[in-house]
């Protein structure tokens, strides 16, 4: 074997000053891009693209071009956290697990417990990450062919099954709301059949007469997880947070010194058993060409709390819900850059524009690319490691600069993260009919919060239903409509099974505790 | 809470039953296909256009009836409460907060996103914040100010700018 | 206040602005919308940001291109937009064949192709049949033969329903009286990796889709749907060889707003035939193997109207318009 030399080698090769520097830049970049809901590090990365092509003319190398958007990438994963639990608006749908835990956490004035949490957690998980990619890229390339369209459908229902502990106590409620998000989902083009699905093209249909008042051909483009989540999050729940506390909110205790992040540092331990289940869950699900980071950090936030003792606990600000969650979307977009770089398939949007700059740099993603290309790679994989660690030291550094911002005045706080998420919108879409839909959004989350109607379900089904759909019904095609082939296939079989078990268990559960309650009279 | 709880349920019931409606619509430039032609399943055996958001429209509309036996047994909290849906408080907030996005979001299409975000924060912070006009007005100018050199220049996302964009263009040749 | 200085002073720039405009040729005053009809990471996604790459390393415009991505609908969403912008001058938009197939597939969108500036024929790209190493077939007429014998069972994945993929494999059941069936995928990337993951049997890959799993060995090509044989695989056979009259290119073009004025046109013209002729786009055109000169004016418009009429055909045989 001859993988430590080669690790070594490139490790030393990112840490050349050209390198280094691009690492430090990046991560920085990445940090508040991620930090800043509706940016994220897929307008970071695309943005700074054609940026790399005048960094490979100084270096001549793509690899430092590559390193600096990998940087960017990272430096994001870490980023979208702090909105989370600073804003509670979760930048990217890989960050929304990490609200359940972190904004309560926030908002008891802990924000700094959380942000620390959510720091280390995301170092061991993309550490933990890096050693697996280092060690058994190329096989688990293979790993990754053998996931088709039933067995993505069934990784899916897996990811879904976690939600039914997310919902609270209401079923109905639960229902309504993961049904709503996957419907949501469904509007715009339909790509199997390729026809117009829920176009609300006179959105008043029912009644002619409005026809045409409105344009709403921004329907034909779907609704996109950014539109629902800034709307639920960066308006309803802030108008209901405003409400609820008559306008007193404290977010952090007023003096947060360097030593209360160090003794914040001190209680880390209490959150190791999150951060393990979310670095292996996340990487292994990450590898999976389907939806990137966003279900291996919803699973690893289900599986944490289904094994924990005290699940009561979760959802008011536990700190294993804020590292599981963390742990496994870093370990997960280092498990996506895996089918991104061997396979040549995206598993997300921002892997999507670092395949696309491969293609620029003059790089053929696929099998041969670790083979042929290790001048490419093992420097590649070396800054891995080098940005992971310029990534947590550089976000403890700034650890107290958003907790400062945090100390503002809530009738400063509250208009600021308004116009964010009106500008946050805007700028992932460059369209104005998304704004206006994620208002609507917004006003409709807030008349739901107050009787107790759970979103995050249907924030996570906007994101999974895309992925969902079709490959049910891809599979559904290639068995001319038995759905047998679930449960037939190998890897999709089992997956399955123990999807429905875990979908049935909390119903029969509620069931039999339901059944027992007679209704007060 | 309880009337509301009734309310939004009912609500909900017909969404799902207008969204059930809307999903057996046929493609629109071929109007021999019936309507609900596309919620099962097609020729080739597998599922049609319509047969996800039909079926998870009706698990809504179920759902939402599942909610109404709630409220008449009693065994939600919304349908035991007595306090009131929204107080007095709670109206006007979401009023000025909700009536100031709206107008926000007008005037970001007639006069562009700077003008909006400075016209905003003013009457946020100085009406509803009652900070100082030194203060409301530091805010509101440096805030455009950021924004307009993180995203229109860094970040390359060109704000929309409504009436107010010649006054940019000096700012384009100087910035990009 | 400050204010009317500021609308003084930028009054001021642009009467300056005005004046200098007049004496030169037209430039753009402000950062140009690069509509892309397809979604981050795809072909068309990919190539857009490589010219947005070559024009802001050789500084070729003076205000930057600013991609936006509007992949609804198979390009509706982008044609719609194009239709209603308030500035043609400062907004274009990187085709695909959707810009044929949509507008006749959607005539409610009520947009006609023939009014969008024609800036640029950048190339033309090329389709391939692609198969598993493990089927064991090493020929089309292997193809033809296994197709046949298996039926339904015979799995062709491509990206869309009615798209160039389609297309494609409409042609071949209808030509060679083959069942194939026909999957639709979102991307072509997810359709290449399903090849070389067996789920699939065969794939209508563009090179540059396939080309990583072809070095690897896992996939080979069987025919080419081009005039001549590609460069790049010069032992594959076209399908005209094997005696069907059939050839398919998918289009990249860029195109210019319609009211785009006459001006503007011959700005990007004159734009994109540099980043035409830079070396590294004659590099990635060779590498992924795409064909097509530059094309451009009324030679560009033409060739929209013959592919129009094609497509109108095309669509009319199978079925997916009146």
């Amino acid at each position: 074997m001859d993988i430590i030399p080669a690790l070594i080698d490139g490790i030393y090769q990112a840490l050349a000053p050209i390198n280094l520097a691009l690492c430090v830049i990046g991560v920085i970049v990445g940090l508040f891009v991620g930090a800043m809901p509706g940016l994220g590090s897929v307008n970071g990365v695309a943005i700074l693209l054609p940026f790399t092509f005048v960094i490979q003319d100084i270096t001549g190398t793509a690899t430092s071009p590559m390193i600096f958007l990998a940087a960017i990438y990272y430096g994001a994963m870490y980023g979208g956290a702090i909105s989370s639990i600073t804003l509670g608006i979760p930048g990217a749908s890989t960050a929304v697990a990490t609200t359940f835990d972190g904004r309560p956490l926030a908002l008891k004035g802990k924000a700094e417990l959380a942000l620390v949490t959510a720091a280390i957690a995301s170092f061991i998980g993309a550490t933990v990450a890096n050693v697996f990619f280092t060690a058994f890229a190329p096989p688990l390339a293979t790993v990754a062919l053998k996931f088709g369209n039933p067995e993505i459908f069934a990784l899916m229902l897996l990811a879904f099954s976690t939600f039914i502990g997310l919902g609270g106590d209401d079923i109905p409620k639960t229902l309504i709301s993961i049904a709503l998000g996957l419907v949501l989902a469904t509007v715009g083009f339909d790509i199997i059949t390729g026809e117009p699905r829920l176009q609300f093209g006179d959105p008043f249909d029912l009644f002619p007469a409005t026809a045409g008042l409105i344009d709403t051909t921004g329907f034909s483009h779907g609704i996109r997880f950014l539109v629902l989540a800034i709307g639920v999050y960066g308006i309803g729940e802030m108008i209901w947070t405003i409400n609820s506390t008559r306008g007193e909110v404290t977010m952090t205790e007023a003096n947060v010194t360097f030593r209360s992040v160090l003794s914040a540092i001190k209680q880390f331990p209490k959150a190791m058993k999150g951060t393990m289940v979310g670095s292996f869950l996340g990487f292994f699900v990450g590898i999976l060409p389907a939806a990137g980071a966003t279900p291996g950090s919803l699973m690893a936030y289900g599986v944490t709390k289904m094994f924990s003792r005290d699940k009561e606990s979760y959802g008011k600000g536990n700190v294993n819900g804020v590292a599981a969650p963390e742990a496994a979307n870093n370990s997960a977009s280092t498990g996506a850059m895996l089918p991104m770089m061997t396979l040549g398939i995206p598993g997300s949007p921002t892997t999507a524009v670092l395949l696309a700059g491969m293609v620029i740099w003059g790089l053929q993603p696929g099998p041969l690319l670790f083979s042929e290309q290790p001048d490419f790679v093992w420097p590649l994989i070396g800054s891995f490691y080098v940005s992971n660690l310029v990534a947590v030291l550089v976000n403890l550094a700034f650890i107290p600069v958003f907790l400062w911002m945090l100390r503002m005045p809530f009738t400063i706080l509250a208009p600021m993260i308004f116009v964010l998420s009106v500008i946050g919108t805007y700028a992932a879409y460059q369209n104005m009919f998304d704004v206006w839909l994620m208002l609507l959004f917004g006003i409709g989350a807030y008349l739901l919060r107050i009787l107790d109607y759970p979103l995050a379900p249907a924030v996570l089904a906007i994101v999974l239903g895309p992925i969902a759909e079709p490959t049910m019904r891809q599979s559904l095609i290639l068995s001319d409509g038995s759905f047998s082939i679930f449960f037939t296939r190998p890897i999709s079989g089992p997956i399955m099974i123990v999807a429905v078990i875990l979908i049935l268990l909390p119903v029969l559960n509620w069931l039999r505790v339901s059944m027992r309650k007679s209704p007060p009279v | 809470m309880r009337r509301a709880e009734l309310v939004t349920a009912f609500v909900l019931a017909f969404f799902s039953m207008y969204l059930m409606w809307k999903s057996g619509e046929g493609p629109s430039w071929n109007p021999d296909i019936a309507r609900f032609d596309n919620i099962g399943f097609d020729e080739t055996g597998a599922p049609g256009s319509g047969f996800w958001p039909f079926w998870l429209s009706l698990v809504m509309l179920l759902s939402s009836i599942w909610v109404m036996v709630n409220w008449w047994r009693r065994t939600s909290p919304p349908s035991q409460s007595d306090a009131p849906y929204m107080d007095g408080y709670s109206w006007r907030m979401l009023l000025f907060i909700g009536g100031g996005l709206f107008a926000f979001l007008g005037v970001i299409e007639w006069l562009g996103f700077y003008a909006g975000i400075f016209l905003f924060l003013i009457y946020y912070l100085r009406f509803l914040g009652k900070h100082a006009w030194r203060q409301t007005l530091l805010i509101a100018i440096l805030t455009p100010v950021f924004c307009f050199f993180f995203f229109d220049v860094a970040m390359r996302i060109v704000l929309p700018k409504g009436l107010t964009e010649p006054l940019f263009l000096p700012l384009y040749e100087l910035f990009l | 206040m400050s204010l009317s200085k500021i609308i003084g002073a930028s009054a001021l720039c642009l009467t300056m602005l005005g004046t200098a405009g007049i004496a030169q040729a037209w430039e753009p005053t402000k950062p140009v919308d690069f509509v892309i009809m397809a979604g981050k990471g795809g072909g068309a996604d990919k190539m857009a940001r490589l010219m947005q790459s070559i024009v802001e390393k050789e500084n070729l415009s003076n205000r930057p291109l600013v991609p936006t991505n509007k992949p609804g609908g198979s390009g509706a969403e982008a044609l719609v937009h194009m239709k209603g912008v308030s500035d043609p001058d400062h907004t274009i938009m990187v085709t695909l064949n959707s810009f044929f197939t949509t507008p006749l597939r959607q005539p409610g969108l009520d947009v006609d192709i023939m009014k969008f500036a024609p800036v640029g024929r950048m190339a033309e790209d090329t389709f391939l049949l692609w198969v598993h190493k493990d089927e064991g077939i090493t020929s089309f007429e292997q193809f033809l033969e296994q197709a046949k014998s298996r039926g339904k069972g015979w799995v062709m994945g491509g990206t869309g329903k009615n798209s160039e993929d389609n297309i494609i494999t409409d042609h071949l059941n209808e030509a060679y009286g083959l069942s194939i069936k026909y999957i639709p995928y979102k991307g072509g990337g997810a359709v290449a990796k399903d090849l070389a993951g067996q789920q699939i049997t065969s794939s209508v890959n563009n090179p540059s889709e396939a080309l990583g799993f072809y070095e690897s060995g896992d996939v080979i090509p069987l025919v080419a749907f081009t005039d001549e044989r590609l460069p790049m695989f010069p032992d594959v056979p076209t399908l005209k060889e094997t005696g069907s009259d059939f050839s398919y290119f998918m289009q990249r073009a860029v195109v210019g707003a319609p009211g785009m004025s006459d001006d503007a046109l011959g700005y990007f013209t004159d734009l994109f035939s540099k980043v035409y002729e830079s070396e590294a786009w004659q590099e990635y055109k060779s590498s992924k193997s795409l064909m097509g000169d530059f094309m451009a004016g009324s030679d560009l418009t033409g060739y929209w109207d013959t592919q129009r009429e094609r497509h109108t055909t095309i669509l009319k045989a199978s079925g997916a318009i009146k």
